[in-house]
């Protein structure tokens, strides 16, 4: 009797396995870079590109990086809720311009208003391959000493902000 | 109006499904006939029900009714009309249909072919398929229904997925099912035998076919997919060990085990417990299969969009159907007893030894395909398994298995001598060995894994041959008599076996000879690869039913002599948006050439890639030998003898002793 039980337990852990992985995202991700300090960078600015922009400027700041292009229609469905967030001024946003044209993007935060302290021009892409970006839009939460504490890939939404991004940034403030 | 009748045929199918499930088993319990009746009826009402369900579905896509959301997802006005109707199987809804029909279709094919079994037998083993077809017909109306409207209707289809627009999509699936839903017939029998209480040789004998049946179209499914991955994926490859490949290549090792394990379960009495997990085992991995696919717990090129109600689902009936046939197995295996006793050299021994090997084969593919998920939910991160793992752990285990091929066949039940099959072997382990070593040597290429596989592809046909040989040899009747009067499930064997070897040979040979180059190519170029030269003509733009392709032509020729030419085609499919690689594959026994179009690069050149495939269609030829062995079995005159009368014999005697 107790032998022929074996099967049957087998079967029950790898269906415990099998409920917890419907909970699970198989595609989700997680950045390496999460707990490491975000990489330097050094970029002309959307604005201006004559001043260039580095995240050194941020140090003593919780501040979010936000990749998107004016390409990526995505990036088009965040858009609004990253202008509410700037408007409450709650946290500062950077953008990372991302594989993008002047003239597009620059029209494009016309159009749809621009929720950025600045934006950084990553024309070629190099950046976004340290950050390790593989899609637009992404975002970086990022502490007062520089460190990438959480990674939002693909757009930023209700529940995420809610639930992760303001809690996270509440946290890290008072650090 | 036609959808809402098909679905209104689904949800009477559930109330005569429930009826099936319920009545004959209650029946068979309480000795009552009128109920125990009624489970053929139930069975053919049902049939004719989902089948009319189907047939409205497909009549929704014949007519192009985008009022149906399901149609509406899957098809597309410019669809041409073969696929449409395959993209009745092209989504989630309509496969989880055909899998309820083809659930009928097999309850029906035993409500005929069961005149033999006893009444009660016969009453629970339907009954089991009805439970079964239960959960099915819920799944879909509680969470997949396929005729859900769309209102406003769409003005067009979003296309079916541009993969699925092959003719393997109108094969491989309904295929595949055939072979995994099969299964539930083996599993119903081992299940109305716990229930019963009688698990003799009378069981595994009527099992058998029904086991074999489902075999030989799983065997096929496989085949078909892998040789659609092949041309349709466009870099050459005949198996990913993908997770759903996986899914339905562990139920084929279970069931392979199974076949065998049943053999020895009816000649012997031998093995019984061991035979009714196998049967429980090859069931509950195809319906693990359908979850991994339908869930979305996997990553896998055959994933469909994720719902987590239906996983939920899912999983709850996979607890229902596995987890309690596993207790049933646990409460009532004890008692069916051990059977014929046998020494450690003996048939039994070497088929123990082959079911030890395929369930620990199976074992390690379930291993592999649900490790990623067992790190990732003990959040230990993220981690693919790849054919690395599945490579290394397949040629270990199949080793022994292939050789042990080779010699169980001619060893006696019960007990034989090693000596004895020592001698009789040497002269095939001789032949086989001196041709692995030698054949390499001429092509010019020997490594470890070339010679073994070599060595054990030949070793199964020197040893079958041997076998066939001893059996037809010294008599006085004319040949074709001596062939005649060798049971057909024998040779069926020796075809199935030979299978193999082709099989093994064909993966050999193109694992260890084939090459391949990556090139840029603009018109009137050159490339040259296994002493072919490969001419670019350029690409022409054509225009398909509902695509654009630019079509490539390359000319192969030989030693200045025009040998074929190979067209491959870059297409994208102007619905959804998606580009596709058709190869262009010159297949032939001795080798396929195989071209496939990468990206377009300036000035009319393209990158190309060029494959050299030795034997690579051996592979599939080997795995049809094997479906053709496994129907051969099928035709053999025992299975089509009337056997109620002496059952009915059998019967009244026990009674009479009781």
């Amino acid at each position: 009797m107790k032998r022929a039980l074996i099967p049957l337990a087998l079967f029950l852990v790898v269906a415990g396995f099998l409920f917890r992985g419907l909970y699970l995202d198989p595609r989700e991700v997680p950045s390496p870079l999460v707990g490491k300090p975000a990489p330097q960078f050094s970029l002309p600015r959307l604005d201006d590109p004559t001043k260039t922009i580095s995240p050194k400027e941020m140090l003593g700041k919780v501040w979010l990086l936000n990749t998107w292009a004016s390409w990526c229609p995505a990036c088009k469905d965040e858009h609004p809720l990253l202008v509410e967030l700037s408007k409450s001024g709650f946290v500062p946003i950077i953008g990372l311009d991302y594989k993008d044209t002047n003239p597009e993007a620059q029209q494009w935060l016309v159009e749809a208003g621009n929720p950025y302290v600045a934006n950084a021009v990553d024309a070629d892409g190099r950046v976004g391959i340290d950050y390790g970006v593989y899609g637009v839009p992404e975002t970086y939460l990022i502490d007062k000493k520089g460190v990438i504490a959480y990674k939002q890939i693909g757009p930023i939404t209700i529940e995420a902000l809610r639930d992760k991004i303001i809690p996270l940034v509440k946290k890290l403030q008072t650090q | 109006m036609i959808p809402e009748i098909g679905h209104f045929s689904l949800i009477l199918a559930l109330l005569v499904a429930l009826s099936l499930g319920f009545l004959p088993i209650i029946g068979a319990a309480r000795g009552n006939a009128v109920w125990m009746g009624l489970a053929r009826p139930l069975a053919r009402t049902q049939f004719l029900l989902i089948g009319f369900s189907f047939l409205c579905l497909g009549y929704a896509f014949a007519t192009m009714d985008y009022s149906v959301t399901y149609v509406a997802a899957n098809s597309n006005s410019k669809l041409p009309i073969q696929f449409r109707i395959a993209a009745v199987w092209g989504g989630h809804e309509g496969s989880l249909l055909l899998w309820a029909l083809i659930l009928s279709v097999w309850t029906v094919a035993v409500s005929m072919f069961s005149k033999h079994l006893p009444d009660d037998m016969r009453a629970r083993i339907l009954g089991v398929m009805g439970l079964i077809s239960v959960g099915f017909l819920l799944f879909m109306l509680m969470v997949s229904n396929p005729f859900e409207r769309l209102i406003p209707a769409a003005m067009d289809g979003r296309d079916l997925n541009p993969l699925l627009q092959d003719p393997g999509m109108i094969f491989h699936p309904p295929m595949l099912y055939m072979g995994y839903v099969g299964f539930s017939v083996a599993f119903s029998f081992a299940i109305a035998a716990l229930l019963g209480g009688h698990l003799d040789a009378a069981w595994a004998r009527w099992s058998r076919p029904w086991t074999t049946a489902a075999w030989v179209f799983l065997t096929i499914g496989i085949m078909a997919g892998s040789n659609w991955a092949y041309y349709e994926l466009g870099w050459g490859g005949w198996w990913f060990w993908d997770a759903v490949e996986n899914a339905s290549f562990m139920p084929w090792l279970v069931g392979t085990a199974l076949i065998h394990s049943l053999a020895v379960t009816e000649k012997r009495g031998s093995f019984k417990a061991w035979t009714v997990l196998l049967a429980i085992c090859a069931f509950s991995l195809s319906l693990l299969g359908t979850f991994l696919v339908r869930s979305g717990v996997l990553t896998s090129v055959h994933a469909f969009a994720t719902d987590p109600r239906r996983g939920v689902f899912i999983l709850a009936f996979l607890v229902i159907v596995i987890g309690g046939s596993l207790l049933l197995f646990a409460w009532r295996a004890p008692t069916v007893g051990r059977g014929g006793k046998f020494d450690v050299v003996s048939r039994e021994s070497f088929l123990l030894a082959n079911n030890v090997l395929l369930a620990v084969a199976a074992i390690s593919v379930l291993l592999g395909t649900l490790y990623p998920l067992f790190i990732d939910a003990l959040g230990y991160g993220k981690i693919s398994v790849g054919p690395p793992y599945f490579d290394t752990v397949f040629a270990p285990l199949m080793t022994p298995a292939l050789f042990l091929m080779g010699i169980g066949p001619i060893v006696r039940w019960k007990n034989a001598s090693l000596p004895e099959l020592a001698m009789r072997l040497r002269w095939a382990f001789g032949v086989s060995l001196a041709t692995a070593i030698i054949l390499p040597l001429l092509l010019g290429n020997l490594t470890p894994m070339i010679g073994l596989g070599l060595f054990l592809a030949f070793w199964i046909i020197a040893t079958t041959v041997n076998m066939v040989y001893l059996r037809l040899r010294g008599q006085d009747q004319p040949l074709f008599t001596r062939v005649k009067a060798i049971p057909r499930a024998w040779w069926g064997m020796v075809i199935a076996h030979l299978g193999i070897a082709i099989f093994t040979l064909g993966v050999t040979i193109v694992k260890g000879f084939e090459s391949e180059i990556a090139v840029r190519m603009a018109p009137g170029d050159v490339a040259h690869l296994a002493g072919y030269d490969f001419t670019f003509n350029g690409v022409k733009e054509i225009q398909g039913p509902n695509y654009t392709a630019s079509r490539g032509e390359i000319r192969v020729s030989k030693n200045g002599v025009e040998r074929t030419v190979l067209a491959s085609e870059k297409r994208l499919y102007t619905v959804t948006n998606m580009p596709m690689t058709e190869a262009g594959i010159s297949p032939a026994l001795i080798h396929d050439l195989y071209a496939s179009l990468g990206e377009p690069l300036v000035d009319g050149a393209w990158s190309v890639r060029i494959y050299h495939k030795p034997m690579v269609e051996w592979i599939w030829f080997g795995c049809l030998m094997m479906a053709f062995g496994g129907m051969l079995a099928l035709s053999d005159r025992r299975y089509r003898i009337k056997k109620r009368a002496k059952n009915l014999a059998e019967m009244s005697e026990k009674e009479v002793l009781a």
